[in-house]
Order: C-alpha cells, then structure tokens, then sequence
C-alpha cells in the first residue's frame, strides 16, 4: 500500500506489467524522454530502455496499427493516445483491425494490445480535447473498454487490460491524474475486468456510474445525505449486468450518471437492460443525468456547469426519491433553451 | 487449423525455393483458381463479391519463394494469390471464398479475408493501406525480441495514397524496422486510373521521402521480383532497415465482381497481356534449359486438372454450422468449431 496519485499509479502499472513480462512494451507521443505528457510513464525509459519505450511521431494511425501488428504476433504493446479524440485518426486499426484479428484468424491470432487513452471535460481543453467518447469504442465485439475512477482502479484495470488476451481500451479521466489515494500493489491490487464495485452502499436508489462521475456520486451522497447505493462500471465492455441488476432488484429505482450527451451516451443501454430484465422491480421510471447535446464549452462556467455535478446530482436524486416522477435536465428545469 | 494441414501450408512454401517450375505451376495454379473463382460467382455459386489477382501472379510467387514461413506477411483483399502463393491449399482458400466449414477461417471470413499463420499470413485486410502499419508492428516484435524475422505489407497503388502509407514507412524509417513495403502498381485504384488520383506513376521515388531505398521492378517477371525482393528482405535482416518495392503489374480482371472495367482502353490491356507472368515465366525457363513447351504445357495441364478436382469436390463441402459466427471473438469466446 502506498499513497500516490492517479497518474503515478498508472505508470507503477505500466512498471510492474514490464518486469513481470519482457514482452511488455510502451510508445506513444512523449511518452519515453519527457516521460508522458500527464507524466504517466515517469521513470521507464530509464529502467527498460529504449526498445521497450519509445517515443512515436505524431501519427496515431501508424502507431496504433503498430501496436495492433505488434501484439498479433507476441508482443504485449501499451499505447498511449495523448487525448481520446485522437483516436479518430486510428478508429481503423483499433476497430476494424485489431479487435476482428481473432475473428477473421479463426483463433489462429491474439492481439493483446492495450489503448491508454485520456478522456472527459473539465480541465479547459475545448471541444477537441475533452470528450469521452465510449461509443466510439462500445459497441465493437472484441474490444474490452475500462474506466477507472481513483488511483487503485487505474493501477489495477490497466494491470488487467495488459494480462487479457484480447484489446482493450483504457480510458483514463483527465482530471483524476494528481488525485491522490492509497493504492496496493503488486497482485493484490489488480482489479478484474468486468467486474463493478458498489462504491457505497444503499436502498433507496441504485446510482450507476463511470469515470469521473463515481466521485461526483458519492460526494452528492454525502452531501445531501443520500440513502443511495453507487456503483462503478469500472468496466463498460463487457459491464457487470448481475451487479446492477442485483441491486436495482433491491432498491426498485435506477439513476445513470453519466459525462456523455443525452443522446447516444453508454447509459442508454444500462438503461434498456435494466429496464428489459426488471420492469417489474422497478418502482419508477429510470433515469440519466448526462451532460447536453452540444460540444464541451470552453468558458470555466459554461463547462463547470455542461458537467454533472455535484449539486445537480444530489438535486435531481432528491427531487426523484421525493416524487417517483423523473426531473427534468437542468437546461429544460431553467428554461436555460 | 490441423497440425497436417500447416504441415502443407509450409510444404507448399518450401516447394517454391530456387525451382522455376514448382513456381511456374503456382502461378498456374493461381490462375486457374481465378478463373474458376470468376466463374464461379458469375453463376451465383458464391454470394458477395470477389476481388481477383489475375495477371499479378509473379509478384505473390516471387515474394513467397523469397520469404520465410517465419515472416509476417499483410495484403489485400485481393489476396488469394498471396495466399497460395505463400502455401495455403487451393481447398482452404477456395472454402473460405466459398463460406465452408473447411475453409481457412472456417467460413466466417470470406475472400477478402484469408489467413493462415503457420506461413506468417495475417488475416488479409479489407481497409486500403490497413495492412501498412501492421506489418510493421510485426517488424517492431523481431526488432524488440533481436530476431531476424521481417514484417512484409504488400498493397496496391491505391494505397499510396491513404494517410496509413505515410505513417507506417516514416515510422518504420525512423525505427529502421525490418519491413518491406510492396506496391502492386497496376495503375488502377479500384476505377480510377492512377493520372487521374496521383501525381506520379513510379511510386518508388516516394521512399526518398522517408529516407530509405525505393526500387522499381517488373512485377510480370517472377525472376526480378526474386532479385528484388532478396536484396530488400536481405537488407531487413541484417539491421539496414525498410526497403519500398514497386512492382509494375496489371490486372487483367476489373476491381471486383461488379466491375467489367470498361474505363481500360482495350491497347492498353492487350500490351499487358502480351507481358502476360505465365508467358514471361515459360521463356526463362526455357531460356535456362530447365524444360521445353511441351513439358510445360504437360505441367500445365496437370496443375488444372487438380484444380479442377479440388473446385469440384469444394463445392461439395458444408457450409458452416450456424454456432461458427459465435466462436473466436474474444479470447473466452466459447469453443463452438
């Protein structure tokens, strides 16, 4: 157990993946020599040299599709793409390449690669540089995505993205680098794909949430004395239906919270599973707290406020738990258009 | 994949090594196959589209006599002469373009998608220029583990062209990757001829712009594409870095199934086709004293006439069991054949 932050955590995973496995390698734009533009790979050039960390040209097509040629045939290659939007330059190699590899191989080709991505709003990177993106990625069979939301989930999630035998995209919020927790180490701390982690307890109303959202959750919980039950995705592909499930069962209400636009936004579809399995448990209508259809805004308020927040969550949560019925966004709620 | 078919895949390969006949009876296989493929979807016996190599046979059997089964090798869609070429059997090429359950990637793939990795096939990619980087990321993996294995994309012209062409050769360049790019010139991007979409017909020169050796070579003439190709996978080897071949060649079929390739001025197929690689190929050979017409005609037809076979008793085959589209899309993907 040690205290360190999130993006410290994420470059002890990084190391400890590459001394336990020789075929572990890492590139990406400044990753080597200036050790990661969020200072994420801190100390591995120096401890495993220049063929194992490397520093690309600003060409994320060629280096992901490398990544992709790289793990088909035996290496385990970590990628970092500096900001999620990048990724659409190279949505081929990771979408329709590497993640149908086993497929079109019949099982002849793995690709374990690992897609470090950073993700979200909230830091004051504009509209080009701060989505989250997860449906560019969601909805492709072979491809894993994990969210972490604290320093031990991004030490323990990219652990396990590195170990599976299959792609996977990690998609690291932004604005949780310098967060600072207790993180295990070593095998103890790495946490499995696939798996949800009630983060707090509760009755009253299942709380899903992913990324950055998990804290904004708890802290509304908190706040405004909550009787919620919040779990974290941690994993989107494939998400912990039982766990969900398990507990909308139990507390008969659903909320979503999520940093994606109403339309199209991954909690659509925790929404429509949750709804198909227990409709007959759930004691009022399910509903998401999202961000707007529109761009992320750049000025500190506009994009403070295109965010869930902490005090919107705990207004709408309450105002649902009083009333059963599903508020209105706070655009709609303020008449704001 | 069965131990004895890999153990057929590499025989096949082997076969090729220093013996103008055994390639000349591939390049014949390779066309009748074709024909037979062409005819075979004319009648409706196979469904969706094709993309046929005809005319472009010395180039697949010159890089395959050049290349070890250990390399890693990426091409196209329009691939089934690499594929026998590099030793997958006329019955696994012809069953995956047929859908069967015997075919290479148990019918689930198709003709724009053959693989077989016990002679370094990756999956054969459908996206223009997907293949680029990947091969060189297989380059990446012998570099890292010091091996002296080579990571070989063969594209067509139209791939030049595509943002993942520049990305993979200045990389590799700048990593002096063990790669070999081929461009399959055959002046035609799908319709379009190559004036009309480039401003330049000798793609070769581009390599200067990524600082390593470009050379031109008569893809009709099996003999050049050997000499070529050893010194370029020679050079990969010893450390020298990524070498861009173009290989000067003609499709005597249009772009695909649907395409009659009218927009060719019949002069201009008619002066190819007089460079026809079978015609090319019987003059060295005989040249070199190694057979007469006779024999070579003798081969010839015997190389067809198993074709034949084998196209007969294919169509025979089962199609696959409706549990096969379930299998190999991710690693614990269940066992389903």
């Amino acid at each position: 157990m040690a205290r360190m932050r999130f993006r410290q955590a994420v470059a002890a995973a990084l190391a400890d993946e590459m001394r336990a496995d020789s075929s572990v390698v890492v590139f990406g734009e400044d990753v080597a020599v200036a050790q990661g533009p969020f200072k994420t790979s801190e100390g591995l050039l120096a401890e495993f040299g220049p063929l194992r960390v490397r520093d690309t040209p600003i060409s994320e097509m060629g280096f992901t599709g490398m990544a992709v040629g790289a793990a088909a045939t035996g290496l385990r290659p970590v990628i970092e793409i500096m900001f999620m939007e990048f990724l659409g330059v190279a949505l081929d190699q990771l979408v329709t390449e590497g993640a149908k590899m086993r497929y079109l191989s019949h099982g002849q080709v793995s690709v374990p690669m690992t897609v470090r991505a950073s993700v979200g709003a909230g830091a004051g990177f504009g509209a080009q540089h701060s989505q989250t993106l997860e449906n560019w990625v969601a909805a492709t069979p072979g491809l894993r995505v994990a969210v972490p939301s604290d320093p031990q989930t991004a030490y323990g999630l990219l652990r396990s993205a590195i170990r599976d035998d299959d792609p996977t995209i990690v998609m690291e919020p932004r604005v949780l680098y310098p967060e600072r927790g207790e993180v295990v180490t070593g095998d103890e701390g790495i946490v499995p794909l696939g798996v949800a982690r009630v983060v707090r307890p509760g009755n009253a109303a299942t709380v899903v949430t992913l990324g950055q959202t998990t804290r904004v959750a708890l802290r509304a919980a908190e706040e405004a004395g909550l009787d919620i039950e919040v779990i974290d995705l941690l994993t989107l592909v494939p998400w912990d239906r039982a766990t969900v499930l398990d507990s909308v069962r139990r507390t008969g209400r659903l909320v979503v919270v999520e940093e994606a636009p109403w339309s199209g936004g991954w909690g659509e579809g925790i929404v429509s599973a949750v709804v198909s399995a227990a409709f007959g448990d759930l004691r009022a209508a399910p509903f998401r707290i999202t961000t707007p259809d529109v761009p992320v805004p750049y000025a500190k308020d506009l994009e403070t406020r295109y965010l869930p927040n902490v005090d919107e969550v705990a207004r709408q949560v309450q105002e649902f738990l009083k009333t059963d019925a599903v508020p209105a966004p706070w655009w709609v709620r303020e008449g704001v258009i | 994949m069965s131990a004895t078919t890999q153990a057929t895949s590499i025989d096949r390969r082997q076969a090729l090594v220093d013996d103008p006949m055994a390639q000349f009876a591939r390049m014949v296989e390779i066309r009748d196959l074709e024909e037979r493929v062409n005819v075979l979807f004319a009648s409706g016996a196979i469904h969706g589209t094709t993309h046929l190599c005809l005319g472009q046979e010395a180039l697949a059997v010159g890089l395959a006599s050049v290349l070890r089964p250990t390399d890693v090798v990426t091409a196209t869609y329009r691939g089934h002469g690499m594929a026998l070429a590099l030793g997958m059997s006329p019955e696994s090429v012809l069953g995956e373009i047929m859908g069967k359950a015997e075919g290479s990637t148990g019918g689930v793939g198709g003709s724009m998608h053959l693989c077989d990795m016990s002679v370094g096939l990756l999956p054969t990619f459908a996206i223009v220029g997907g293949g680029l980087p990947v091969a060189a990321g297989a380059a990446l993996t012998f570099q890292t583990r010091g091996e002296d294995g080579v990571g070989v994309a063969v594209v067509g012209d139209g791939a030049a062209n595509i943002g993942a062409f520049h990305e993979a050769l200045n990389l590799a360049s700048v990593w002096r990757l063990p790669a070999v790019f081929v461009i399959d010139n055959n002046s035609y991007a799908e319709y379009s001829r190559i004036n009309l979409t480039t401003p330049m017909e000798d793609l070769h020169l581009r390599a200067s712009a990524y600082g390593m050796p470009g050379v031109k070579v008569d893809g009709m003439d099996v003999d050049a594409v050997i000499a070529a190709a050893s010194d370029a996978v020679a050079r990969a080897r010893s450390g020298g870095g990524p070498t861009l071949i173009e290989a000067k060649t003609y499709r005597f079929a249009g772009h695909s199934r649907a395409d009659a390739a009218t927009y060719r001025p019949q002069e201009e197929v008619d002066e190819w086709r007089k460079r026809d690689p079978l015609i090319v190929t019987r003059r060295s050979i005989i040249a070199k004293g190694l057979a007469d017409d006779a024999a070579l005609d003798a081969l010839d037809e015997r190389v067809r006439a198993d074709v034949a076979g084998i196209v007969a008793r294919v169509q025979e085959l089962p199609g696959p069991a409706m549990a096969a589209m379930f299998g190999h899309v991710w690693h614990d993907s269940p066992s389903v054949g």
